[in-house]
């Protein structure tokens, strides 16, 4: 075991998948020689020589059509888009192709493709490095979508991801690669050193992808959250006192919705948080299934803490970030209902 | 000061006009030189504004380029070209019959298909658009498979998942097609690194229209054939109809499509696409150059859609209804047809003979495939339709399967 930030516990999964398996390579913009932007494969072409991990040209298309490719014929390729407010030219590539290649192929073709990108707000990024795509993917049929919140579920997941014959679109919040971030703008930056569960194997292990963690347990109320909100999430809970049951849900396709459907079956109240905006955000279809599966066990509406319904603003990060405040605020009007 | 002016390019001939090719520069067969496979792409430019053709007006082979192919390998071509476009006339009549939803034709451009298919290895892999059925034909994919597709049927080999013609073969080297236009050119190039990176002697080929070159896929996919010198030969056929637009709505007035290739300092080769024997030629060149890890060569195919877009669309209301029998590099059939007769390695009664068997080979597979059920009287059982979406299935599947009580 050893103390790893969720940067270090990627990189250690892309190291230890490299070791093992001579069918997997990474590419991506900056990945090779310099590490890429973030420094996940810092020291992996090194280690592992130019062809197992390089840079590609400014092409996300490319990327994510050689990715497919190589998949078709063996390999188990895994792409970097260095944001995932850049994935969009490869949009068509992920939709009408890996997604679809099994199936429309009669199962002649796959896409055991894994494709990373840094996502999410809180690092004053503006428009283009802040936003939180994640439904778009999963309303695509035959893509899974991956999220973790902490190193030792990133380790996991990705190497889960890598290891998935299916296509994985693999988001890794950014604001909390460094450090665990509880939606505190203006309290001193944290960092993964003294947090449980950066307490990283070293080897091989795996977070099975469709497993829905509990982050900690309560009566009162569900809260359904991924990525950095489930720490968001956690802090409103311990300043609001409520004993409410954290569900990190880890991966959104494919979603453990028995986990979910136990939980607020238990509680009987169910908050869903996520910073992508709200309106047909996954949010959505998160409040649609809990209605469906569990209106009975309802004793109060279901509510949603997002991002608000407009492109992600620069200057007005903290009013647009769904942070603690607003989520305590949440958690209460549901026990007030 | 003048003004600005908004070109809007425009075919030579609309309805009601004169078919018009005069502004098409057609060299002589045998006019162009054949360069060593080692040649600096940037020494070769002068072969993307050119046209390689082998077979001249007399049927005879001349020039550079003629491959010496054993009359065998010949007809093994003809009668691939020969069975396509029975093949697809007889199923353009079952979707005309209601049998099926949708059909696409190749005719003029099966010399493509069948030429590269027999060119190109077992292990090689085609990335096809839906107009190189001769491919599957040259390497002898069980007809019914085709018919069961075609109808959607319940022996249809892709489950009923994929609209008429958008086949998947692995076996025959012929990647699962899909009507997004464009978009698995680069896949083509992803295999052919993944067989570089594996130190493997598996081609890729891959083909686009001209049409679908503005796409930016067709851009990407040569940016990474260059960058990293995969193995794969990159085809576009122009076939100067994108449905109602003409070649030059995708550039051709401006560059020809081979010339692309320039900018990216790859090999471009122009060939006549109706000549059976230069496509072989060309395609053998690219290869050699592959093979050799020189990388990647760009061909651009001229050849001419003689029937419509699909079964959708109707030519005459765009374009001159005779213009197909002016194009001027003829049938790309009746060019190898004379080109064996020529040599005596083939006559008329044989190629009626041919003609005949390959016809009613078409006819048997459509009537068996219709004993198992056109569209709607026979399909697959409906679970089929949850099935393959993922490796496993995930409770979606499950539920929506028992909503559906299937």
């Amino acid at each position: 075991m050893a103390t790893m930030s969720m940067i270090q516990a990627l990189n250690s999964a892309l190291d230890v998948k490299l070791c093992q398996d001579p069918d997997v390579l990474i590419f991506g913009q900056d990945v090779g020689y310099f590490g890429g932007v973030f420094r996940v494969t810092e020291g992996l072409q090194k280690k592992h020589g130019e062809k197992r991990c390089f840079d590609t040209p400014i092409s996300e298309g490319g990327i994510i059509a050689s990715a497919i490719g190589m998949g078709a014929y063996g390999l188990r390729p895994v792409a970097e888009i260095q944001f995932a407010d850049y994935i969009l030219p490869a949009f068509d590539q992920l939709v009408s192709e890996a997604a679809r290649l099994r199936y429309r192929s009669g199962g002649e073709f796959w896409a055991p493709i894994t494709v990373r990108a840094p996502y999410g707000g809180g690092i004053f990024g503006g428009q283009t490095h802040s936003q939180s795509p994640e439904a778009l993917f999963a309303h695509v049929t035959g893509l899974c979508t991956v999220i973790p919140s902490n190193p030792y579920d990133a380790k996991g997941l990705l190497i889960a991801a890598i290891e998935s014959n299916d296509p994985v679109v693999f988001l890794e919040p950014k604001r909390i690669y460094n450090g665990p971030f509880d939606g505190h703008h203006d309290r001193q930056v944290k960092t993964w050193a003294s947090h449980p569960l950066a307490d990283v194997p070293e080897g091989h292990y795996v977070v099975p992808l469709g497993k829905a963690a509990t982050v900690r347990e309560g009566r009162a109320v569900t809260v359904l959250a991924y990525g950095t909100m489930v720490h968001v999430a956690n802090a409103a809970i311990e300043e609001s006192g409520i004993d409410a049951e954290l569900i990190d849900l880890r991966s959104i396709v494919p979603l453990d919705v028995d986990a979910i459907v136990a939980s607020v079956t238990k509680t009987g109240r169910c908050v869903i948080v996520h910073e992508a905006s709200r309106f047909a955000g996954f949010g959505s279809e998160l409040s649609a299934l809990v209605q469906e599966r569990c209106f009975f066990h309802l004793k109060s509406p279901i509510r949603r803490v997002t991002g608000w319904d407009t492109p992600y603003p620069h200057a007005f990060e903290w009013d647009y970030f769904p942070g603690p405040a607003r989520v305590a605020k949440a958690l209460k009007q549901a026990m007030e209902d | 000061m003048c003004p600005f002016e908004l070109h809007i390019p425009a075919p030579s001939a609309r309805p009601g006009d004169a078919p018009d090719f005069s502004h098409l520069i057609i060299p002589p067969a045998g006019g162009i030189p054949r360069p060593e496979v080692s040649a600096p792409a940037s020494t070769l430019r002068d072969l993307a504004y050119g046209l390689i053709r082998v077979l001249d007006e007399e049927g005879h082979a001349v020039g550079p380029w003629a491959p010496n192919l054993p009359p065998e390998k010949m007809r093994q071509g003809l009668r691939a070209m020969m069975q396509t476009r029975l093949f697809e006339d007889r199923m353009f009549r079952s979707h005309r019959q209601g049998k099926t939803s949708f059909f696409m034709k190749s005719t003029g451009e099966e010399a493509i298909g069948a030429a590269q298919s027999l060119a190109l290895g077992p292990r090689d892999m085609c990335f096809p658009t839906y107009r190189v059925l001769s491919w599957l034909m040259a390497r002898g994919y069980p007809l019914i498979d085709l018919v069961n597709q075609i109808f959607s049927n319940e022996r249809d080999p892709l489950h009923g998942r994929q609209l008429p013609i958008l086949y998947s073969a692995r076996k025959y080297g012929f990647y699962s097609i899909s009507g997004n236009l464009g978009s698995r050119f680069g896949h083509a190039v992803g295999w052919a690194m993944a067989s570089a990176y594996k130190q493997d002697d598996s081609l890729a080929l891959a083909y686009i229209g001209e049409g679908s070159t503005a796409e930016g896929d067709f851009h990407e996919a040569l940016t990474f054939a260059s960058v990293y010198h995969a193995p794969v030969i990159l085809c576009v056929t122009n076939n100067q109809w994108a449905i109602s637009s003409y070649a030059g709505i995708a550039g051709a007035d401006e560059a020809t499509f081979a010339a692309k290739a320039a900018g990216y300092g790859l090999p471009g080769l122009r060939v006549d696409g109706n000549d059976f024997l230069a496509v072989w030629a060309a395609t053998e060149w690219a290869m050699a150059r592959a093979r050799a890890n020189l990388g990647a060569t760009l061909i651009e195919f001229f050849t001419y859609r003689v029937a419509a877009h699909s079964t959708s669309d109707d030519p005459t209301r765009y374009r001159p209804v005779d213009e197909a029998t002016k194009w001027p590099l003829g049938d790309p059939i009746q060019r190898l047809k004379g080109h064996l007769i020529a040599l005596g390695e083939w006559d008329e009664a044989r190629h009626t003979q041919c003609e005949a068997e390959l016809a009613e080979a078409a006819r048997s597979a459509a009537k068996e495939g219709e004993a198992v059920g056109t569209l709607g009287k026979s399909k697959p059982p409906v679970s089929e339709m949850f099935e393959g979406v993922f490796e496993t299935q995930d409770w979606r599947a499950r539920e929506q399967r028992g909503e559906l009580g299937v």
